[in-house]
């Protein structure tokens, strides 16, 4: 009787396996590898032909040496700001140190290409502060023209992944390593070189390639910076331009999936590396940080003011946009209204709705797959776990112009049985694309939460005399909850604001997000106001998300966007 | 190997925030001494090591090495050897960088650093292992690249923070042997820290038994153990049964006590004490100094009370026995070597004897 208990329990899972791989393909494997399929062939062959013809013409071969550059220059910008944040805020001890650590994580909370604008007000050509230089100096800097200017908008909007990722293992480096190294005669710069800042290289080195994925993947700060010498805005432009049957859009995706893989492979194995920071991690109760005062508190408080003032001038920017009634050519705006959320709200709400329509039925479905996935993943006794596993986290590095380009080809010009439309006609494959995108995430969430319960606490209910239900009910979905919920939130806050796949996949205008929304208002002068309410309003939700996360999470500012 | 160094500790002080851990500590340890602090967690004895090694900074008192002040000495110039409690090994380095990695800091050139190294290696029994990350070594092998980190430097003072906590029973036993050994051949200072007293009593040649924050009693390990000067040290190190009482005759070696309980109690008159009648006394008795007999049964020693067995654990070499005397306290006793004794069960009467020899009485004020 036994025996034929196990074997119903092992149908019914493989029978889920099955819905949900076929789930999986569908939308993420098939429509990569159709495009690694026409990249690859020449007319029904085999061939690297259409590689060695994007590598021949110069704007494509400049694109991917300024998308390798844009990677490498917000990386190492980025380290520039993060690493001495994170040194400070966790090896020091003083006032304010906990506002240093938010203000840090708030650059995340702007959509990058809200940022984007905002910095054109205040460092373009024509902004604040070059009208501020004309006007003492007779002079001013190009801070926001071409790539330089993409580079600044990225690096100020991505760094916090480095410096939350690089704090999370500095944190984790046992200080008792570091009192030995004192004990056997090493101190200050030699100490941290050869002692501290290998301990905490896997986590920083994570968090840099996090920031080189995102920065290949962001498809809207060079649209909106009017750069596309770089290649998702090429891709893009190959695709809705020339049609999906242009060879070279292909290409420059699979590129691109290549890069974001290389990358998210190395940062992988580099994590599993930073097990090591903590394997002697021992109740040693030693303080990892030292008060500071006197001169390097001035030092320590001077740096941050600086870095996050920059970081932040982007928030204020879009702020000060969206109250302003006009605003070009002048240091600040001349004049304030209310009109811009009028607009929003009243006149066209339908971004706002749309956004928040598609990004909770996408949160909702995400985290419903991701716990079926992890529930197989933990507890299922089936064949294909890895494999399922490996297709689930794809979309990490699957920059959206790319799962946006595989949507195109694959289900553009086929009309769905009964409706006699195409999938990509209707707004659900845009839900669709949240849901996959966020996969990872909400999979992640699902399995920590799950993963914590261990089985001999559900043993325990059942040995006290709960049943079945009653022991899911009582013990194992409250403890489930909060990870679930975080994990939910986590992909509606970041869904709310993604805008490389929207801005492909947007069938009409009146589906369109508040993402689109902002990118449709910032074409023309006068949808730059209504543009920045939006833009606040994405800051808000994205915020109060944010906050939500690590109310839920519980585990400080930020754990959400670790790797 | 340098001269050993002698470590003087002037009434130093500690507190972290409300907490006073460490609450004006005198003493003086000798050079070549094994001089442990032992107590109870929290006790302070971790936070004394940490301001010799230099990590935490006293908040009065001062510290001497060899009668120089060394509060101000970085902990990097101290060059004192430390082994931490979780070994503190740097997880990206080999097991050869972990123990050259001191002497490179030295500056020392790269032949003699090589040659001290192997031979720091060899001296814990891990010639061959060089190549290899901490992480794939064993926990005693680990313990052992410790020790020979610290020591390869040549430390003026051996510090020594529960290091075999983290060792399994029989590791603990043999690792222990091996400090012993270690530390007589290179005759260097060593402060060590446990909460274990059976360690401290085989390892030391000096304890200082610790309780909130100060030090309660000095000794070697005969001492303190036979000798203890308070009730918490006695109850710290070992386990003891303790009765009050008062004098009430005096003779030429011995002193007559009444407990509060009624008995009369004969006791050994302490060398150089000079009780008088009616002064109470704290006596302490060893559960081992005590033998079971039954209650017709004749005995030598001067001592005998009646009472009932109440609890017995036979543990293979002893049996350990709780027996209720009239009053209702409880007396341990500690049977060793069963084999050839008779065992009591419990609610069976006996008689508990003990010689006048084995009792120690402590002064009370």
């Amino acid at each position: 009787m036994w025996n034929k208990r196990f074997k119903e329990i092992d149908l019914s899972q493989s029978l889920i396996f099955l819905i949900l791989f076929a789930l999986l393909f569908i939308f993420i494997l098939y429509p990569l590898i159709r495009i690694l399929h026409v990249a690859f062939t020449e007319e029904s062959h085999f061939s690297f032909a259409h590689f060695i013809n994007f590598f021949e013409r110069s704007l494509f071969k400049e694109s991917f040496l300024n998308s390798l550059m844009a990677g490498l220059m917000a990386v190492f910008f980025g380290s520039l700001i993060s690493l001495p944040l994170a040194f400070f805020t966790i090896k020091y001890d003083f006032k304010g140190k906990t506002l240093i650590q938010t203000l840090g994580v708030l650059p995340l909370v702007l959509p990058p290409y809200v940022g984007a604008v905002a910095l054109q007000l205040i460092l373009g050509r024509s902004g604040m502060l070059n009208l501020l230089l004309l006007k003492w100096f007779g002079t001013s800097i190009p801070f926001m023209e071409g790539l330089k200017g993409v580079i600044l908008v990225q690096t100020l909007h991505y760094f916090p992944f480095i410096f939350l990722n690089a704090s999370a293992s500095l944190a984790n480096v046992d200080p008792s390593l570091e009192e030995a190294a004192e004990n056997m005669g090493a101190h200050g710069w030699n100490l941290f070189r050869k002692i501290t800042l290998p301990l905490m290289m896997p986590g920083y080195v994570a968090g840099a390639l996090l920031v080189f994925i995102k920065v290949i993947d962001d498809l809207a700060t060079p649209l909106i910076l009017n750069y596309t010498k770089m290649l998702a805005p090429q891709a893009y432009l190959r695709v809705t331009t020339i049609g999906i049957e242009d060879k070279a859009g292909y290409v420059i995706c699979v590129i691109m999936v290549i890069l974001s893989f290389l990358s998210l492979w190395a940062a992988m194995k580099f994590l599993s590396l930073s097990e090591y920071a903590m394997v002697q991690r021992g109740g040693t109760g030693i303080p990892i940080s030292k008060r500071i005062d006197g001169i390097k508190l001035i030092l320590v408080w001077a740096f941050s003011i600086f870095v996050l003032g920059i970081s932040l001038l982007p928030h204020l920017g879009i702020f000060l946009l969206s109250f302003a009634k006009a605003w070009s050519f002048s240091i600040l705006p001349r004049a304030y209204t209310l009109n811009h959320y009028i607009e929003i709200f009243y006149r066209s709400p339908h971004f706002v709705k749309n956004t928040l329509l598609y990004c909770l039925l996408s949160a909702g479905i995400g985290v419903l797959l991701g716990s079926f996935i992890a529930f197989l993943l933990i507890r299922g006794r089936i064949f294909g776990k890895g494999l399922l596993d490996a297709v689930a986290m794809m979309p990490l590095a699957i920059p959206g112009v790319v799962l946006a380009t595989g949507y195109l080809r694959v289900f553009h010009g086929t009309p769905l049985p009964l409706i006699h439309q195409p999938l990509t006609s209707l707004w659900i494959i845009l839900v669709i694309a949240y849901t996959a995108r966020r996969l990872p995430y909400t999979l992640r969430a699902s399995y920590a939460a799950i993963q914590q319960i261990h089985i001999s606490l559900e043993e325990a209910a059942l040995n006290l005399g709960a049943n079945r239900r009653r022991t899911f009910f009582k013990i194992t979905f409250p403890m489930m909850a909060g990870g679930l919920i975080a994990g939910g939130l986590l992909a509606f806050i970041t869904s709310s604001v993604e805008l490389s796949s929207t801005i492909m996949l947007v069938p009409r205008m009146e589906y369109g997000p508040l993402s689109y929304g902002i990118y449709i208002y910032m074409q023309s002068a006068v949808g730059r106001g209504p543009g920045a309410a939006l833009g606040v309003v994405a800051i808000l939700l994205v915020a109060f998300g944010t906050y939500l996360v690590n109310k839920v999470f519980a585990g400080g500012s930020g754990t959400a966007f670790k790797l | 190997m340098n001269q050993a160094t002698e470590v003087q500790l002037i009434d130093l002080k500690k507190s972290f925030g409300e907490v006073e851990a460490v609450k004006g500590v005198t003493l003086t340890i000798e050079r070549g001494d094994f001089f442990t602090f032992l107590g109870p967690s929290g006790c302070g004895k971790t936070t004394i090591l940490r301001m010799i090694a230099g990590f935490t900074r006293p908040d009065a008192g001062k510290i001497l090495f060899d009668g120089e002040e060394v509060n101000e000495i970085p902990p990097w110039k101290r060059n004192v050897g430390m082994v931490f409690q979780n070994y503190a090994l740097w997880p990206h380095l080999s097991v050869f960088e972990n123990v050259a990695f001191g002497l490179k800091e030295r500056g020392l050139p790269k032949s003699v650093i090589r040659e001290k190294t192997i031979k720091a290696l060899a001296m814990v029994d891990l010639e061959g292992m060089e190549r290899r990350r901490p992480s794939e070594l064993s926990g005693g092998q680990q313990q052992r690249v410790a020790l020979a980190r610290t020591l390869v430097i040549e430390p003026r003072l051996l510090l020594l923070d529960e290091p075999l906590s983290n060792l399994d029973a029989k590791l603990r036993i043999q690792m222990r042997h091996e400090l012993v050994r270690i530390q007589k051949n290179l005759k260097i200072t060593t402060l060590y820290v446990t909460h274990d007293q059976e360690e401290a009593l085989i390892l030391s040649t000096r304890i200082a038994v610790m309780s909130k924050g100060k030090v309660l009693q000095i000794g070697t390990p005969k001492e303190i153990y036979e000798n203890p000067k308070s009730q918490e040290v006695a109850d710290f190190v070992g386990t003891s049964n303790f009765f009050l009482g008062k004098v009430v005759r005096i003779r030429e070696d011995w002193i007559e006590m009444k407990t509060e309980e009624g008995f009369l109690i004969i006791a050994r008159k302490e060398e150089g004490t000079n009780p008088i009648p009616g002064a109470n006394f704290l006596l302490n008795i060893r559960p081992e100094s005590i033998r079971l007999a039954y209650p017709n049964e004749g005995s030598l020693e001067e001592n005998r009370i009646e009472g009932v067995v109440r609890t017995s654990a036979y543990l293979g070499s002893s049996v350990q026995y709780e027996v209720e005397i009239e009053g209702g306290k409880k007396v341990k006793v500690n049977v060793v070597n069963p084999r050839k004794k008779a065992i009591f069960e419990e609610g069976e009467r006996v008689l508990l004897t003990f010689s006048a020899e084995d009792i120690v009485p402590i002064p009370l004020k």
